[in-house]
């Protein structure tokens, strides 16, 4: 029985520590000094808004940890020996490990602006991060938001939850056109507008100005522009958070280097997660992704490779959603933003500007490559299948109901969908398939192609 | 100021004045009950309607220029619906108003010949629509359906997003108002038995007594039709609906406690127990209920046919009696309707309905209705499970992929509507539960 160390509670620990006390009896320790248990951290937003309360977004009872013989020690880990394989805490005392997992997760992205320092300045990441932004909250008059992303538009609907008025600064000509491509990145810009926001397209932050007290009470913009505001979120992406570990020996770049089986370049010392960078990623796939789950997958995988069962990390198909608003997100496969030389898509949108499909397929063999969906919910696995199986674009318009997971009585779109591309190609197409469950299932358990 | 800031004051303010405009109307039957107010068709009409247009008013201004999308903002910061002063008071209210009606209608003016008080302020409704005085049962018929009705408005346009929600708010406004009220009080002005066609044993626990059984076969073709019917649905037409659909066709579609549950105690569906602790209690209450209601009836029959009071020294009119009282009166009424505000919505669906109970055990191990979840992309953000009005723990299963198939789910859809990633679906297919319910998918659990 050996003694296994992971330092950070979050998906990717968790998920680590979980499965290696389903496949052993090892003992695990899990270090954190964010929170004393397990909270979901795409939640976070939901407490801010009243949807939820703390207790709420944390996944396991309390009892969990104990029956499961999980050893939780909230603290930092200030520095680790990895020759006497030691990890130092920030409350004087030590721990020993046999494997130790780094699952420490990112931290907010600062770009060196003037004034990021200031009280009133803040990502938001962390459990801490919310805490101050709800202290702060009585006496904010206007927000800024920075950066156009995933928990941009998070913070913004956060804001609007409480009333205060937000102005949001996105660099790109639309919200995420370097994610989204540019129907769906407008129809994400309009959308936001509709409620009230703020939205400052092609708008840089140049500077954040503080008073004497060292508080924020306006940005510049590089138009020269200044807002007054009494808040300013700082949205610009994640990175990992490695900052205490770059100085040893273990080898970083933008995160933990890790192979394939995500051990780093000390033995027995593995990273998943956030702060993890493959070597080699998949083909389609980056070296550094994070999203909930690969940090999941990633706990699983190294849980399987420490029990003795050696296992090489495989996500799979690229896949991921989230909401903007009110308007869901969905995407399977490889959507770029701009469509390269050999890849084309068909894009079908709703007369009501909030529901579009996009199947981006290869020009010449027709193989379908990736699906984005506004507002429609398709069926992962049916999605992924397609794009396994190499199903030309022909093939799954005639299946396209297989994939709708839309609830009950919702508008069936997959008629105006076959019409439009039938019009758009001058192609004579009829689905061949019901939109039934029974028959997903059957599509799926015929020579299901794993992933 | 800005146009958002302006926004926001106006919408107050009119959600100040539909309070104002909600609560003269109950206030108004405040003062019935005390006699103060003169009785008349006219002014029960004007004390209803203003607590109907304050409450529509109200919702009007919290739902008209929102977007469609999830609504649950400040739910867990507002006194109501998150156990704070205003949701103890509401509680302390409801109680009282079911002790009253339950056990001392008197003090709601009900009398041996001529009523007073709330009782006599219907009086003149109850003419209208009978011919009849007014009992407390048919005060509380109209509180109860008006209740339905109002509060399903405003479920609709918070749920304006999801037409499963819009349809099946109305299937429940169209059951309460005409079969659970309408078609009854015409039948009595008829002269012929009251009979809730939609109401079936054992949740309806008097089908089977003595007296109602005689009423049915004393009554002609019609007594018996209520006979034939209610039979038919228990062991046909429920077993049959409810394989194709899940319980969900009843407890969420036609039901009575449902449909209030659904509509007047949305605003807390949110406090019900997840814990695992508070699953046990409810395995071991709500089949305990059922066998307790199952054995009442059976000694209850005995009775009827032998005409022996008594089976082992135990006097089925007494059992019955208690049954009445412990689970008819304090835990569906008292505690089922009283505590809403303190412990969820669906207390007594879930704790204590024995009707409840048996399509539950259908559901589990004889239906194909499931609610299965997409592939990998739950994100474990608990709005599912916080949003169970049944206490389900949705995420748990949702998280590892799997379906949920879960003897207590009503299918009111709730957590498929407040999925932030669109994960969860309601489904009725015919592949076979067992294979589908264990295993997570292909996907990292």
């Amino acid at each position: 029985m050996s003694k296994i160390a992971i330092i950070g509670n979050g998906i990717s620990g968790v998920t680590a520590a979980r499965f290696i006390r389903k496949n052993s009896m090892h003992e695990v320790v899990l270090i954190s000094e964010e929170s004393e248990y397990f909270f979901s951290r795409t939640a976070l937003m939901y407490v801010y808004m009243g949807h939820m309360r703390w207790k709420d977004i944390q996944p396991y009872e309390r009892g969990f940890w104990k029956k499961n013989k999980i050893d939780l020690i909230q603290a930092r880990a200030e520095s680790i020996q990895f020759d006497k394989k030691c990890i130092q805490l920030n409350n004087g005392s030590t721990v020993n490990y046999d494997y130790l997992i780094l699952a420490t997760g990112s931290k907010s992205n600062k770009y060196g602006w003037p004034g990021q320092d200031l009280s009133g300045v803040r990502g938001l990441y962390h459990k801490q991060d919310l805490e101050y932004l709800e202290r702060c909250s009585s006496g904010i008059r206007r927000a800024v938001i920075v950066g156009g992303g995933l928990i941009g538009i998070e913070l913004a609907e956060m804001f609007q939850s409480r009333n205060i008025p937000v102005s949001f600064l996105v660099r790109e000509p639309q919200f995420w056109s370097m994610i989204l491509p540019e129907e769906e990145s407008k129809m994400i810009s309009r959308h936001i507008l509709q409620h009230g926001i703020d939205l400052r397209l092609n708008s840089q932050l140049k500077e954040i100005n503080g008073d004497e007290a060292g508080k924020v009470h306006s940005v510049t913009l590089d138009s020269g522009e200044e807002i007054k505001c009494d808040y300013v979120g700082l949205t610009a992406g994640v990175s990992p958070n490695i900052k205490f570990i770059e100085s040893s020996e273990i080898e970083t770049d933008r995160g933990i280097l890790v192979d394939e089986y995500l051990r780093t370049n000390i033995p027995d010392v593995f990273a998943i997660g956030d702060c993890a960078q493959l070597r080699n990623p998949r083909r389609g796939r980056r070296d550094v992704e994070a999203v909930w789950y690969t940090g999941r997958m990633m706990g699983e995988c190294v849980a399987q490779t420490i029990c003795g069962e050696q296992k090489i990390y495989d996500p799979g198909i690229w896949f991921n959603s989230a909401k903007f608003f009110d308007i869901e997100y969905q995407v399977y496969g490889q959507v770029p933003s701009k469509m390269t030389d050999d890849l084309e898509s068909f894009y079908w949108a709703h007369e009501n500007g909030k529901k579009s499909i996009r199947i981006v397929y290869e020009k010449i063999q027709q193989t379908v490559v990736g699906f984005n969906l506004m507002g429609i919910r398709f069926r992962h696995e049916v999605c992924e299948q397609w794009i396994l199986r190499k199903s030309t674009l022909d093939k799954v318009l005639e299946e396209i109901r297989l994939a709708f997971f839309d609830p009950e009585f919702y508008e069936d779109c997959s008629a105006a969908i076959l019409e439009n591309y039938c019009k758009k190609f001058g192609k004579k197409i009829e689905a061949t398939a019901g939109w039934r469950l029974d028959e997903a299932n059957l599509f799926l358990n015929k020579n299901n192609q794993k992933t | 100021m800005s146009t958002f800031g302006i926004k926001i004051l106006q919408k107050g303010r009119n959600k100040m004045w539909s309070v104002v405009i909600g609560f003269s109307g109950f206030l108004m039957l405040v003062a019935a009950t005390y006699d103060l107010l003169p009785v008349g068709l006219f002014i029960l009409v004007i004390s209803l309607t203003l607590i109907s247009c304050g409450i529509i008013l109200y919702a009007y201004e919290a739902y008209r220029d929102v977007p469609e999308g999830i609504k649950n903002n400040h739910n867990f910061f507002n006194s109501l619906s998150s156990r704070g002063w205003l949701g103890w008071l509401t509680g302390m209210v409801l109680t009282g108003f079911y002790i009253l009606l339950y056990w001392f209608p008197e003090y709601l003016g009900q009398g041996d010949k001529s009523n007073t008080g709330l009782v006599a302020f219907f009086d003149p409704l109850s003419q209208l629509l009978k011919k009849q005085n007014a009992s407390q049962w048919f005060v509380y018929g109209v509180l109860y359906t008006l209740a339905i009705l109002i509060m399903g408005v405003k479920f609709i346009w918070k749920y304006k997003h999801s037409k499963y929600q819009l349809i099946r708010t109305l299937s429940v406004i169209f059951f309460q108002l005409a079969f659970a009220f309408l078609i009854p009080e015409f039948m009595l002005r008829l002269n012929m038995p009251y009979n809730d066609f939609k109401n079936m044993w054992p949740l309806n626990y008097y089908f089977f007594d003595g007296w109602h059984l005689q009423e049915m076969m004393q009554n002609g073709n019609i007594g018996w039709l209520m006979l034939i019917w209610g039979v038919l649905m228990i062991v046909v037409v429920s077993p049959v609906l409810t394989y194709f659909f899940g319980k969900r066709w009843y407890c969420s579609w036609v039901c009575g406690c449902g449909g209030l549950a659904e509509t007047a105690g949305d605003p807390f569906r949110h406090l019900s127990d997840k814990s695992i602790a508070a699953w046990k209690v409810e395995r071991y209450l709500i089949y305990s209920v059922l066998v307790f209601s199952v054995v009442m009836t059976a000694g209850v029959l005995y009775s009827f046919y032998s005409g022996i009071s008594s089976i082992a020294g135990v006097n089925t009119a007494s059992l019955r009696s208690i049954y009445g009282f412990l689970i008819g009166s304090a835990f569906s009424g008292v505690i089922g309707v009283g505590f809403y505000p303190l412990l969820g919505s669906r207390v007594w669906c879930r704790f204590g309905c024995p009707m409840a109970a048996i399509l539950g055990i259908q559901q589990k191990f004889f239906s194909r209705f499931r609610i299965t979840t997409n592939g990998g992309q739950c994100i474990s953000c608990g709005n599912c499970s916080t949003y169970c009005e049944m206490g389900i723990d949705v995420r748990a299963y949702a998280q590892k992929g799997q379906d949920i198939v879960r003897a207590s789910c009503v299918g009111c859809g709730v957590c498929s509507a407040v999925c932030p990633r669109g994960v969860l679906r309601l489904e009725n297919g015919s592949i076979d539960i067992f294979d589908r319910g264990k295993k997570g998918r292909n996907f990292s659990q």
